[in-house]
């Protein structure tokens, strides 16, 4: 399956910025079912300084704002061919050992919340009780958008009971991690069934399973991802798999504005 | 050089003038408080408001004293335009750009700070004052002195010097500015003997009483004093002196950087418009008007040299 | 305890390295001597070779004190040193590039896992990141104490930022000054080239975006750091500038520094700058100490961080036991430099010991430095016995312990005389593309209290002159 994406990012601020930068990891991560036909990625109203290939493998691209810009616009757009793979990433590969994907996060340190959740787990295997736990996580949080804060740790959104996809993720990260498992956070594309604009990119986990590698847990949705799902970026949590993040001096407020769609193309 | 060090050179030499010239208005006050019986609360005023000091006075004290005006003025912790916070923040410009400095340069400006913190450690009694206010211009003299002796005469020395002559024609305009109604004609025409005594004054505090004998005469009248410290080339304090002090070093930086910037054309303006005239025509332009301008345009040039030389970013 | 003083030997006698200073010493008069040291103190105030004490307000710069009689070491004893520092530092580097890489040392089974994996010294975003030239370790301090004429041990490593070789420089110049007949009987090796090596080894570490002569500059936090003088002081010894976060920009993809001329990129920047503080973007987002994107623009090949990031793994105080292991497994040596005895509390056996014998021991946090958080048993009271008991059973993993060693004493000039005080040595090394520069001698740290182990400045340590002499 081809899924063509383009993906507007639009901030805009109430004053002009005298400096900042802007750091993207927007572009489709190789990944065994997942090639990229053509992919680009422009900016408005900043200048590229840097690109290389970070620790997780992830492609990232530093810009710097161009003086007193009010606006600044990130262009990120292509095709990618999609083959199913039953949501199995596949064997672990880079540098990063994986006892990194062990370590707790600000993010993602388990407490008392999750501990509860893991206590109830069931299966015969990890990947069971991996599947269980997700199911869990997904009854426990309940998916609202507009309510929770992009700071929240996995157990302030099960103490809240509420969450997004990124509150998700971080629960069964914590979990995970907490039963053993390396686990990582992912972020990326979705396309939802029958519709071509997308309210938001998409974030879920992934569990390193003894024999399989990589297995990728979709929460928020209650199942293993698909040809639907277009990996970008991954990291321990979300601050190291953000798709934009930056840093910029002066006082602006700032305002975002996400036009995305997601369109199959056979 | 990096933009905070051109920035931390300027304030260096501008406070170590501001210092100079504080300790040289108290000396002048003192000097008033005991050639006049019953001077007091007016005299002191006036020399809080060409220290620029007397807003901040107010707010604490009620009443003009003259003991608690020279403390203000010296050492007062809520005042932080004291002496004594003054060269603790150009020592600490000086710590920022020691590596600007020389070494003799950077050891006069931090031996002036250990001294006067020990000098200034309780209140001065009025006994140790004259020892105490020439401390301050020894001092500063010989820091003057070993940048004058060690330094290479490169982009660094011009910013001492730039900081140094807006600073100083910055305070020579302020003495005229609280003083100028004593030398409008009006007031000479009244010719009391007060008016000699705040003429006095107004010399004393910029060190002038003996120049303005060598290159007037003896003869002190408001046309004289004005031509002296506003025209007069040969008076190191002269708003004319300091203004074209100001452009020269300005000059040597833009052949330096082969690069004019507004700035240039900021102080050429100022040399032009407001020194190439006669006394006689600033009086009918009328004297206030015309330092109240001096002032604001030394002020957008100081503002301009620190975008143009990026000292803050 | 035996107690050997590096001067009068075991047994009184003067040890020859010390002899021809002995001599000078004995037609000094005292009085003359007093106001030499006098003299010392005005000078260093005056020069402004002050520290400040953290949490105290700037007014509060201190002087460390600075004792005039050198600590002397012979051409033979510095030989030996010189190569097991090498070797030391050699190793630290390589394995450095392991831990960031294929990590072959864990899979040998050499150093165990949970060593670096629950290590908060370890670094992440350096994994697979290869520093310009291979370097990590551009500037490391190797701490040394001495307990006999031919024992001298490994305290400590300093990976990060070593601090201290101001004083190195500057004690040698008041002592030149001060006593220059000194200088023509002795032969003393001099330290004064560390400036201009420190700056050279630096601009050979440039990375591949440098074009013509590297420009390199010193990145402190600023004016309020404790180390403000001697970052100022390299800076300008070196001739580059001084910079603080503030100051830099990312343009053209390189960091670049503000000037009166506008952006000027820089190539090599040495950083007296935490980890954590170095870049709001990558790592702590409160720092206004640090250069937003400056991890990107490095790891993209633009610029030169030196240390590099990420060293701090190899100088943590755990790692620090294994470090004879590391030596061996990345030279294929033996360590010529030993290590001090270390029992790693997180070892049930180890702090089974460690609580049975706390009041012999010296206990030290494994991330601590500065001689903070630190107890010798030996000298704390029942109290703090307890108290400190307390903690290690708490987080036991927190704490390594190490026998109280009988330090070397070298004579400081006292009042009543000249009185033995306990010494250590910081020998400062560089390393880059081009080889490893020991700088003869380094900083001697000196306990100013009798019978005091405590040789930190923050904690009343004073410093003396290090003189190795000619062949």
């Amino acid at each position: 399956m081809r899924l063509a994406i383009s993906h507007i990012t639009r901030y805009s601020y109430s004053t002009p910025v005298p400096y900042g930068v802007q750091q993207i990891k927007l572009y489709p991560k190789p990944t065994r079912g997942q090639a990229v036909i053509n992919w680009s990625i422009t900016v408005e109203g900043a200048t590229q300084e840097a690109e290389f290939t970070d620790h997780h493998r992830n492609h990232v691209m530093l810009f710097s704002f161009d003086q007193g810009v009010t606006e600044l616009v990130i262009h990120s757009q292509g095709v990618v061919e999609m083959a199913d793979q039953a949501g199995i990433v596949g064997p672990h590969e880079g540098l990063a050992p994986l006892w990194l994907f062990q370590r707790a996060t600000e993010h993602t340190r388990a407490g008392k919340g999750c501990r509860d959740i893991l206590r109830s787990v069931e299966g015969d295997s990890d990947l069971e009780r991996l599947h269980d736990l997700s199911a869990r996580i997904h009854a426990a949080i309940v998916y609202e958008t507009g309510k929770s804060e992009i700071a929240w740790s996995a157990e302030d959104a099960l103490a809240a009971g509420h969450g997004v996809c990124q509150d998700h993720a971080h629960v069964f990260l914590a979990c995970a991690r907490a039963m053993g498992l390396p686990a990582r956070y992912v972020s990326g594309y979705l396309r939802m069934d029958g519709q071509d604009e997308q309210s938001a990119t998409h974030a879920w986990a992934e569990a390193h399973v003894e024999g399989l590698g990589w297995v990728g847990f979709d929460v928020s949705n209650a199942i293993s991802p698909d040809t639907r799902y277009v990996r970008v970026a991954t990291g321990l949590d979300y601050t190291e798999a953000a798709p934009i993040a930056g840093h910029r001096y002066g006082v602006a407020g700032e305002n975002m504005d996400v036009t995305l769609r997601v369109t199959q193309q056979q | 050089m990096l933009g905070k060090t051109a920035g931390g050179l300027f304030w260096m030499a501008r406070l170590l003038e501001r210092a100079e010239n504080t300790a040289r208005m108290i000396e002048t006050g003192q000097r008033i408080a005991l050639t006049r019986a019953g001077s007091g609360a007016d005299d002191w005023l006036s020399v809080l408001q060409a220290a620029a000091v007397a807003y901040g006075y107010q707010q604490k004290h009620e009443e003009v004293l003259p003991e608690l005006a020279i403390d203000w003025m010296l050492r007062d912790p809520d005042n932080p335009s004291s002496v004594m916070a003054v060269v603790t923040q150009a020592r600490h410009n000086a710590r920022l750009v020691r590596t600007a400095l020389t070494h003799e340069a950077w050891e006069a400006v931090n031996s002036f700070w250990m001294l006067l913190k020990v000098a200034l450690a309780r209140k001065v009694a009025t006994r140790d004052l004259p020892k105490v206010l020439s401390l301050i211009r020894e001092r500063n003299a010989l820091v003057r002195g070993s940048i004058l002796g060690t330094m290479l005469r490169n982009e660094i020395y011009d910013f001492i010097r730039i900081g140094t002559f807006i600073e100083r024609a910055d305070n020579t305009a302020r003495i005229l500015d609280v003083k100028y109604y004593v030398l409008l004609p009006s007031a000479a025409a009244v010719g009391s003997r007060l008016d000699n005594v705040q003429w006095d004054t107004i010399l004393r505090s910029v060190s002038g009483e003996g120049g303005y004998r060598l290159a007037i005469g003896p003869d002190v009248t408001p046309m004289g004093i004005a031509q002296f410290l506003i025209l007069d080339k040969r008076m190191p304090r002269s708003l004319n002196f300091c203004c074209a002090k100001l452009r020269d070093n300005l000059n040597y930086l833009a052949t330096d950087y082969d690069l004019r910037m507004p700035c240039h054309q900021l102080a050429d303006t100022l040399c032009r418009r407001f020194m190439s005239h006669d006394v006689a025509a600033i009086f009918d332009y009328g004297l206030h008007e015309y330092v109240q301008e001096v002032l604001g345009h030394l002020s957008k040039l100081s503002h301009q040299i620190e975008i143009e030389y990026r000292f803050n970013g | 305890m035996d107690m050997f003083d590096e001067m009068q030997g075991q047994n009184g006698q003067i040890r020859s390295p010390y002899a021809t200073f002995d001599a000078w010493l004995s037609d000094e008069d005292a009085a003359r001597l007093r106001a030499k040291s006098r003299e010392a103190e005005d000078l260093f105030r005056l020069t402004g070779i002050t520290f400040n004490v953290y949490g105290r307000s700037e007014a509060e710069e201190r002087l460390i004190p600075f004792d005039i009689i050198p600590r002397i070491i012979s051409a033979r004893e510095w030989q030996r040193l010189e190569r097991g520092i090498e070797q030391r530092v050699c190793a630290i580097n390589a394995f450095l590039h392991d831990i960031y890489h294929r990590q072959e040392i864990l899979r040998a089974g050499r150093l165990p896992q949970e060593m670096i994996s629950s290590n908060e010294a370890f670094l992440p975003q350096m994994i697979g990141m290869m520093p310009p030239g291979g370097v990590y370790t551009h500037i490391t301090g190797i701490d040394l104490v001495r307990t006999g004429p031919d024992d001298f041990f490994v305290l400590e490593d300093n990976a990060r930022t070593p601090s201290g070789v101001s004083y190195m420089l500057e004690n040698r110049e008041t002592m030149l000054r001060m006593f220059p007949e000194l200088f023509s009987r002795n032969r003393v090796r001099p330290v004064s080239d560390y400036p201009r090596n420190l700056r050279r080894s630096l601009a050979a570490s440039a990375p591949v975006a440098c074009e013509g002569t590297p420009t390199v500059a010193v990145l402190t936090p600023g004016i309020f750091n404790s180390a403000y003088y001697e970052h100022a002081f390299l800076a300008d010894k070196m001739g580059v500038e001084l910079v603080e976060g503030h100051d830099l920009r990312i343009v053209d993809g390189r960091v670049a520094m503000r000037t009166t001329r506008g952006y000027r990129p820089i190539d090599v920047l040495y950083r007296r700058v935490d980890d954590d503080f170095l870049d709001p973007l990558n790592f702590n987002p409160d720092s206004a100490l640090g250069v937003p994107g400056i991890m990107d623009i490095y790891r993209a090949g633009g610029i030169t961080i030196a240390n590099a990031p990420g060293t701090g793994i190899s100088d943590d105080k755990a790692i620090y036991s294994y470090m004879p292991e590391i030596v061996e497994f990345y030279t294929g040596e033996r360590p010529i430099l030993q290590n001090v005895p270390t029992w790693r509390c997180n070892e049930k056996e180890s702090l089974d010991y460690v609580l049975a014998h706390l009041s012999e021991l010296v206990v030290k946090e494994v991330h601590g430095s500065g001689g903070y958080g630190m107890l010798i048993g030996p000298a704390a009271s029942k109290k703090e016995l307890k108290d400190f008991e307390r903690k290690l059973r708490a987080r036991p993993g927190n704490y390594i312990a190490q026998p109280t060693l009988s330090l070397s004493t070298v004579p400081v000039f006292t009042k009543a005389g000249l009185a033995p005080r306990h010494v250590d040595l910081r020998p400062y090394v560089l390393m880059s593309p081009e080889g490893i520069n020991v700088t003869p001698g380094g900083l001697t740290r000196v306990a100013m209290k009798k019978g005091s182990l405590v040789v930190n400045s923050s904690q009343g340590g004073g410093t003396k002159d290090t003189w190795v002499l000619e062949d």
